[in-house]
């Protein structure tokens, strides 16, 4: 067991095994979470009748899904439509690999993790484009278009938030960035990056406020409108493995990833304090979305163009004379 | 220095509206879950007809006029009486409504000379076939009185 533990393959693959476990544990609880939290938002009690307070709700619809015949439409791209829902996971997947759990529970410790992730990520836009463009639908094309738009312009004002952090902790790698906070998380002293990253990382994760690629009430569903059974289920999944990832991210880069505040660890185990901020984060991104109306597509690039990024820009740019002269 | 000031109430209204779904998440919640739980009806529910039972006389008072039977526009209403003595009054052997004829406009309750017409709070009313929507009055009637003795001599 050791021997299979110390070489690095045989680690990489059971991280993995472990990561597609676990990713999909734990979509099933976060669908059934922002269920509940949905209904307890509009006074009604959510799912109910499966299982004790609908708990095994989100098991029966993944079972649905799964008996569902995937519907093919007619001159779409066969090959490229099921290929997509799967290039929209694996990349999710990665992000596991170089996620700091807990203080030596990390799969692949890679001196360039923040870098991986972030460039893995990209990786679910070209995916989202050929789902909307294999489907041969107007609404899919449209919501595929709005989401590369959107994420292209997001991922810069997120990219500069972390970068703000990398030059603080002088490392691209998570354990040492996390490593940099055990005294003061890093929210605390850079507050304005850990908005921007949290604005831009729901806009990532097409969510509410910013779900425009899939806006229900114009789109149809966006990209997945012609999607049925475990091809929109695997799309589901992503989002969700997606969000848990966005907020890991968050977790490590701004909220001190395994320790506990200031360094007071009160006796319990990294792994809990990782989850535990990790799913505070992701009941925000809940919240926000049952609170906000969705912005207008111009709105949301406004937002992005003409705030988000000359803010996040003038914070790193702060924060570099800071760090090389003081 | 507009931009500041806008993003500045900008993000004081994103704050104001999290806390109005915050303190809705703690609120009680409105829904009631029906099989299990039921709330008091109104009391102007009118669901369909029922005789009335009145305490004076021990029974209903329903003296057989044929008056609901006649004003009732979808046809609802079967009545039956016989007369027990001769030249005395009939009496109400048989009430059957057919219920899904039945549009409840209530002119049956209007124009009951006696009186004794009611509408019932029954909602439940579903069935699997035509003949479920048939209720006999007149046995309803009776198994109200019977529940009430029972009731009474707990």
């Amino acid at each position: 067991m050791s021997y299979l533990l110390s070489s690095e393959w045989s680690r990489l693959i059971l991280g993995l095994l472990v990561a597609v476990g676990f990713s999909q544990l734990n979509a099933l609880f976060l669908v059934w979470l922002e269920r509940k939290i949905a209904g307890h938002i509009q006074l009604r009690p959510g799912p109910m009748e499966v299982g004790p307070h609908g708990l095994l709700q989100t098991i029966a619809d993944a079972v649905k899904l799964m008996g569902k015949e995937l519907i093919l439409p007619l001159k779409a791209d066969r090959k490229l439509f099921f290929v997509a829902p799967v290039l929209v996971f694996t990349p999710v997947l990665v992000g596991f690999l170089v996620l700091p759990f807990a203080k030596n529970m990390i799969i692949h410790d890679l001196n360039v993790g923040v870098l991986l992730i972030f460039a893995f990520s990209t990786f679910t836009v070209p995916a989202i484009l050929s789902g909307g463009w294999a489907s041969n639908n107007k609404y899919a094309l449209l919501g595929a278009v709005r989401s590369v738009g959107q994420n292209v312009a997001y991922e810069i004002p997120l990219l500069l938030a972390a970068m703000s952090i990398v030059l603080m902790a002088n490392s691209l790698s998570f354990s040492e960035i996390v490593h940099a906070q055990r005294r003061l998380w890093f929210i605390f002293v850079q507050p304005v990056a850990g908005i921007i990253y949290l604005i831009s990382a729901t806009a990532e994760t097409n969510r509410a406020p910013f779900d425009i690629p899939e806006a229900e009430s114009e789109l149809v569903a966006g990209f997945h409108t012609e999607y049925s059974g475990m091809g929109f289920g695997l799309f589901f999944l992503a989002e969700y493995t997606n969000m848990f990832i966005v907020c890991a991210v968050a977790t490590s880069l701004f909220f001190g990833g395994w320790t506990g505040p200031f360094g007071i660890s009160l006796g319990i185990p990294g792994i809990v304090w990782f989850l535990f901020k990790t799913y505070v984060l992701i009941f925000h991104l809940m919240w926000v979305r049952w609170t906000f109306p969705r912005v207008r597509f111009d709105q949301l690039m406004n937002f992005a163009w003409k705030v988000m990024i000359p803010i996040s820009l003038a914070n790193f740019v702060v924060t570099a004379i800071v760090v090389k002269f003081v | 220095m507009n931009i500041f000031r806008e993003i500045f109430y900008g993000g004081l209204s994103l704050i104001v509206g999290m806390t109005v779904t915050a303190r809705r998440l703690f609120r009680p919640l409105v829904t009631v879950q029906y099989p299990r739980r039921r709330i008091p009806l109104s009391e102007a529910y009118r669901g369909h007809i029922e005789l009335k039972f009145f305490e004076d006389a021990g029974a209903h008072k329903c003296i057989v006029c044929f008056n609901c039977e006649k004003t009732c526009p979808s046809g609802v209403i079967r009545l039956e009486g016989v007369k027990l003595r001769e030249k005395g009054p009939k009496t109400l052997t048989g009430y059957l409504i057919d219920f899904s004829l039945c549009s409840l406009c209530g002119l049956c309750v209007e124009i009951c000379p006696t009186q004794t017409l009611q509408y019932s709070g029954q909602y439940e009313l579903v069935g699997e076939t035509r003949s479920d929507c048939l209720i006999d009055l007149l046995a309803r009637l009776n198994k109200r009185v019977e529940q009430k003795e029972k009731t009474a001599k707990n």
